[in-house]
């Protein structure tokens, strides 16, 4: 069965999406590539596909993402070029994600303990803000 | 390898991490992806045949709107399959097959009276927090079969 994958990049991260689509074009494995801004997108059988992203996950473990996509790359259903423009639906879910890819990343690669986080202060309740009113006033 | 459901179903962070643990990540492009490159498209351009609103039909019912009913043709066989789930709650920017709210209500519901183990999570917010964030899934992933 044919699938299709998103290797998507941290913006931190020293590979860059054309370094992924070189390292593609320069294997062994009969897929297609596309690149986007984000990363690449790779097309093909899915044993082949799942070894190759496999592969490129080694250039930087912490750093690059891998996605599954429905569509194949440049169908006419999804691809702005044919629907006059603007992102695709699933580009908006990306690129929140990737804003957050940076830390996700760190924490990937950071050893050791994990820091003991504070609890955020939750907003005051109804009630004790009427508490508080009412002691003011008395 | 356990089938872990994540929420939302489109995550990319959520899937990867669930596939670098070596389970796997039941998320909706993969039901896409079986409508759409079908070897024989009955119904174009998407292929939702009349099938797909009899299975949304297995958890909505008739008077929900149609989009739910639509989405959760797709989430619903998914959280069936599931073993295990991670749910982040309320990230604040869920589009496409993951932006109606009806839905997303229905489908935490859907995961929650399944009975699965079940990771709670928000997303996180500066580095400490997102190696909580990491971290609890990592544990929470170790501990399924």
């Amino acid at each position: 069965m044919r699938i299709t994958k998103y290797v998507i990049t941290s913006s931190e991260s020293d590979i860059l999406p054309s370094d992924i689509a070189m390292k593609i074009y320069g294997s062994k494995y009969d897929v297609n590539v596309k690149e986007t801004c984000f990363g690449v997108m790779v097309d093909g059988e899915e044993d082949v596909v799942n070894a190759l992203v496999a592969e490129i996950r080694s250039l930087d473990p912490s750093g690059i993402f891998i996605k599954d996509r429905g569509f194949p790359p440049g169908d006419p259903r999804r691809c702005r070029g044919r629907r006059g423009g603007g992102a695709r639906p699933g580009f908006y879910m990306i690129e929140s994600e990737s804003k957050m890819l940076p830390m996700i990343s760190r924490a990937l690669a950071a050893e050791g303990e994990v820091p003991a986080v504070p609890e955020k202060k939750k907003p005051l309740t109804p009630n004790k803000l009427e508490d508080i009113i009412k002691e003011g006033l008395i | 390898m356990a089938k872990v459901i994540v929420y939302p179903p489109t995550s990319m962070i959520l899937s990867d991490l669930v596939e670098r643990m070596g389970h796997k990540a039941l998320v909706v492009p993969e039901a896409v992806r079986k409508l759409a490159t079908a070897n024989d498209i009955q119904s174009p351009p998407l292929n939702v045949t009349p099938e797909e609103p009899k299975k949304g039909l297995h958890y909505a019912a008739v008077d929900v709107p149609s989009g739910v009913r639509g989405r959760m043709a797709l989430i619903g066989p998914l959280i069936e399959e599931a073993e295990a789930a991670i749910v982040v709650e309320d990230p604040g920017w869920l589009t496409g097959c993951a932006g109606c709210n009806r839905t997303n209500e229905l489908v935490r519901l859907l995961i929650r009276t399944k009975g699965v183990p079940l990771l709670d999570l928000s997303y996180p917010t500066d580095d400490a927090e997102a190696r909580v964030f990491v971290q609890k899934i990592k544990t929470f992933l170790e501990g399924l079969k």
